[in-house]
């Protein structure tokens, strides 16, 4: 092992961790903030691939300007289905898993069955299909615009939740919905906008997803089972997720360079499960009641 | 019902006597298809693919092959007089599923012959029923050989057949050393191990292995570990959206096609398409057709086809063509099997046992003429390579001067040689119906 490959697995880590982050931030946010297990995160993601794919394809909007176009829909999208479906089923944790799995399933084939089942493509700049070469590393352009988006997301999320009258309201909602309500905070209306963000935050993801692998209906399954992942080990919390991406990234990154991609996956779900056995709460637990 | 004693009793009784002759309530297969045919009905025959799930995208074309296949024997006066019928179902993408219609197919539809399944996985779950109902299935994709029913015809390539030109064409145009690339489950595998021996011949050295897991879009490591190891050109058996993910970030990592090319035994017209153009420009495929090749038989099936109700997807690929083929075979061998014992003895088997030896002359077949071994009842065929151009379809750069037999134990010598009626050990031991 010398040591500029190691550099090289290094920096490549955090880009996989960065890929990780993104793929699993607006579920930290829906169930951080909103305790619901959104099972049809994969099919935001989808969709917001989808989006790009539809904004770029049919107006020729250019690729940069699809990436917040996707967030707008995919949050629509997120909003329309918390107004008419989990709202309902707040209380009632189980029956949000089974409808949001069964939500899944709609967009899923409701994808197919408007754009067909064969795979999709997103153009993006010629500059986005090279790479950046720093003597001993390299890394592709892509994979910079992808950390440079994650962390840029990260750092409004911060802002939001840490620094605007927003933020917190949301978390008092989240330490004590009833607590909340009595001080004015309507629970509803915060409930609602965290959901709609955090939908909003997939499309992103899948936008860029789109360009680094593929556009397909059954693209979200692949990335659904990795944000769990990170949202239980990192707790829920917004810290939580981006020390658990980052950790997993490297992880992942270090052993699938220096073994092999099946044995890195293997060892990293088994560090996971160790993890969860000793620490059921994730990394950075929240404080206060959870429903 | 409750159960007393009395209806225990004559339920258990009842069950035993059909357990006993499962003739009474079983019809075999012989005489539901004499039935069929008397009454002067269509040829039913199963479309078992996956039209949903992951398994769609390549399968879905498939179905969609056959039903314009059967359309056009349809309209030529079917076969012996009498059209054909597909039924068609959806595997969902399901192996459990996959087993559960292959059932419902032999036993209520009592179709005639089952085309199906584009994984070894799907075709390993469904072979125990085809063969216990002595049933057919045309298999019609590439796949890794090391198998020998009685019940299967295959009309792709083996994993002989297909890297036999490649490699040494790669390592005589690129240089010696290679990198090998795949998904990881049992057709890469198996086609690496015979891809080494190629290369062997070639004179080749493999400087790297590489499996992805199923389905991973991340190339990071692997790419990482190209770099490293400076190959000559990319051994590539990477399949499904995993392959379109590698081509992509092979171009984003700031690789150049010129230099190392990747040579792939699956990327094909429908993933060119899907990952864009400038990523699969150069890249070289191994594969028995080409949307692009050029003689009248083709383009009049690439017309038609992309014309009619069936070419909504807007491409012919290599695994299309060989599902077009697999009709063409059906059809020979009950016309074969029907001169030879009158068409209301014909069985399933017996289609399967006279298919030896079939032609699909030039003038039916895209790919230019195949048939049928006679022993282990593959395809003879002729590899091509192709090489991507810059608008996603394929410019053939070689072609096999000779039809390239299949040989299923190629690199399992010491397991036997597969006849017809089974696998024949060094010893003179035959085993049937090997899976």
């Amino acid at each position: 092992m010398d040591v500029s490959s190691f550099l090289n697995a290094l920096i490549l880590g955090v880009s996989i961790a960065s890929i990780w982050l993104i793929a699993a931030l607006g579920l930290t946010i829906i169930y951080g903030a909103a305790g619901v297990i959104n099972m049809a995160h994969g099919e935001l993601i989808m969709l917001g691939a989808y989006s790009s794919y539809m904004l770029q394809f049919y107006l020729g909007v250019p690729y940069l300007l699809c990436i917040p176009a996707s967030f707008v829909i995919v949050a629509l999208v997120g909003l329309a289905l918390e107004r008419g479906l989990i709202r309902y089923l707040y209380h009632r944790p189980l029956d949000t898993l089974l409808a949001t799995y069964g939500v899944s399933l709609v967009l899923m084939q409701g994808v197919r069955l408007i754009f067909g089942s064969d795979p999709k493509y997103l153009a993006v700049p010629e500059i986005f299909s090279s790479n950046v070469s720093l003597g001993f590393a390299s890394i592709s352009t892509f994979r910079l615009v992808i950390l440079a988006v994650t962390a840029l997301l990260v750092f409004a999320l911060w802002l939001l939740f840490y620094k605007t009258r927003f933020g917190v309201q949301v978390r008092a909602v989240m330490q004590n919905k009833e607590m909340a309500a009595s001080f004015g905070i309507n629970a509803g209306r915060v409930y609602m906008l965290t959901f709609a963000l955090g939908a909003g935050l997939a499309g992103v993801a899948g936008s860029l997803f789109g360009v680094l692998a593929i556009v397909l209906p059954t693209m979200g399954a692949s990335y659904v089972v990795q944000a769990f992942l990170m949202v239980v080990v990192g707790g829920g919390s917004l810290a939580g997720s981006v020390a658990a991406s980052g950790v997993t990234g490297e992880l992942q990154s270090v052993f699938a360079s220096f073994t092999n991609d099946t044995f890195a996956r293997f060892i990293i779900f088994v560090l996971i499960v160790v993890f969860l056995r000793f620490r059921p709460q994730g990394l950075f637990a929240q404080a206060g009641a959870r429903r | 019902m409750q159960f007393t004693r009395r209806n225990l009793l004559r339920t258990t009784a009842a069950a035993t006597a059909a357990l006993a002759t499962p003739h009474l309530w079983l019809p075999g297969s012989s005489e539901a298809w004499g039935a069929t045919m008397k009454k002067g009905e269509p040829i039913k025959v199963g479309l078992l693919f996956s039209l949903t799930g992951a398994l769609a995208v390549p399968e879905e074309d498939s179905t969609l092959v056959l039903q314009y296949a059967f359309d056009e024997i349809n309209k030529a006066g079917g076969i012996n007089g009498v059209p054909v019928q597909p039924v068609i179902v959806d595997a969902k993408s399901d192996f459990a599923v996959y087993s559960e219609k292959t059932k419902e197919l032999i036993l209520r539809e009592k179709v005639t012959a089952l085309f199906g399944c584009y994984t070894s996985a799907s075709r390993k779950a469904i072979l125990p029923t085809v063969m216990q109902r002595d049933h057919l299935l045309y298999y019609p994709t590439c796949y890794e050989g090391a198998e020998c029913t009685q019940n299967t015809i295959c009309t792709g390539p083996l994993a002989n057949q297909h890297s036999q030109d490649l490699i040494p064409f790669m390592v005589e145009k690129f240089g010696k050393k290679v990198f090998f690339v795949g998904s990881n489950y049992v057709w890469p595998k198996e086609s690496n191990k015979n891809a080494k021996v190629w290369l062997e011949k070639a004179g080749g050295e493999l400087v790297g292995e590489e499996y992805i897991p199923l389905g991973s879009s991340e190339f990071g490591p692997v790419l990482g570990k190209i770099r490293d190891a400076k190959p000559s050109f990319i051994f590539s058996t990477v399949v499904g959206a995993s392959d379109i993910a590698f081509h992509k970030q092979f171009k984003q990592e700031g690789f150049k096609v010129d230099s190392m090319p990747i040579a792939s035994l699956t990327t094909g017209e429908i993933e060119t398409r899907a990952m864009g153009a400038d990523f699969g420009a150069g890249h070289f495929l191994s594969a028995p057709y080409f949307q692009s090749l050029d003689n009248p038989t083709n383009q009049k099936f690439v017309e038609g086809f992309l014309k009619s109700k069936y070419g909504k997807n807007g491409t012919t690929h290599y695994n299309m063509e060989e599902t077009y083929l697999s009709a063409y075979v059906f059809k020979a061998g009950l016309e074969k099997a029907a001169a030879a014992m009158g068409i209301e003895n014909v069985t399933p088997r017996a289609i399967r046992d006279h298919s030896g030896g079939i032609r699909i002359e030039d003038a039916v077949s895209p790919e230019g003429l195949i048939w049928i071994d006679e022993n282990n009842f593959n395809t003879w065929l002729k590899p091509k390579i192709g090489q991507c151009q810059g608008d996603g379809t394929f410019k053939i750069v070689k072609a096999a001067e000779k039809h390239v037999a299949p040989d299923p134990y190629s690199i399992y010598p010491d397991a036997g040689v597969c006849t017809k009626d089974g696998l024949k050990a060094a010893d003179g031991k035959l085993r049937k119906s090997v899976i």
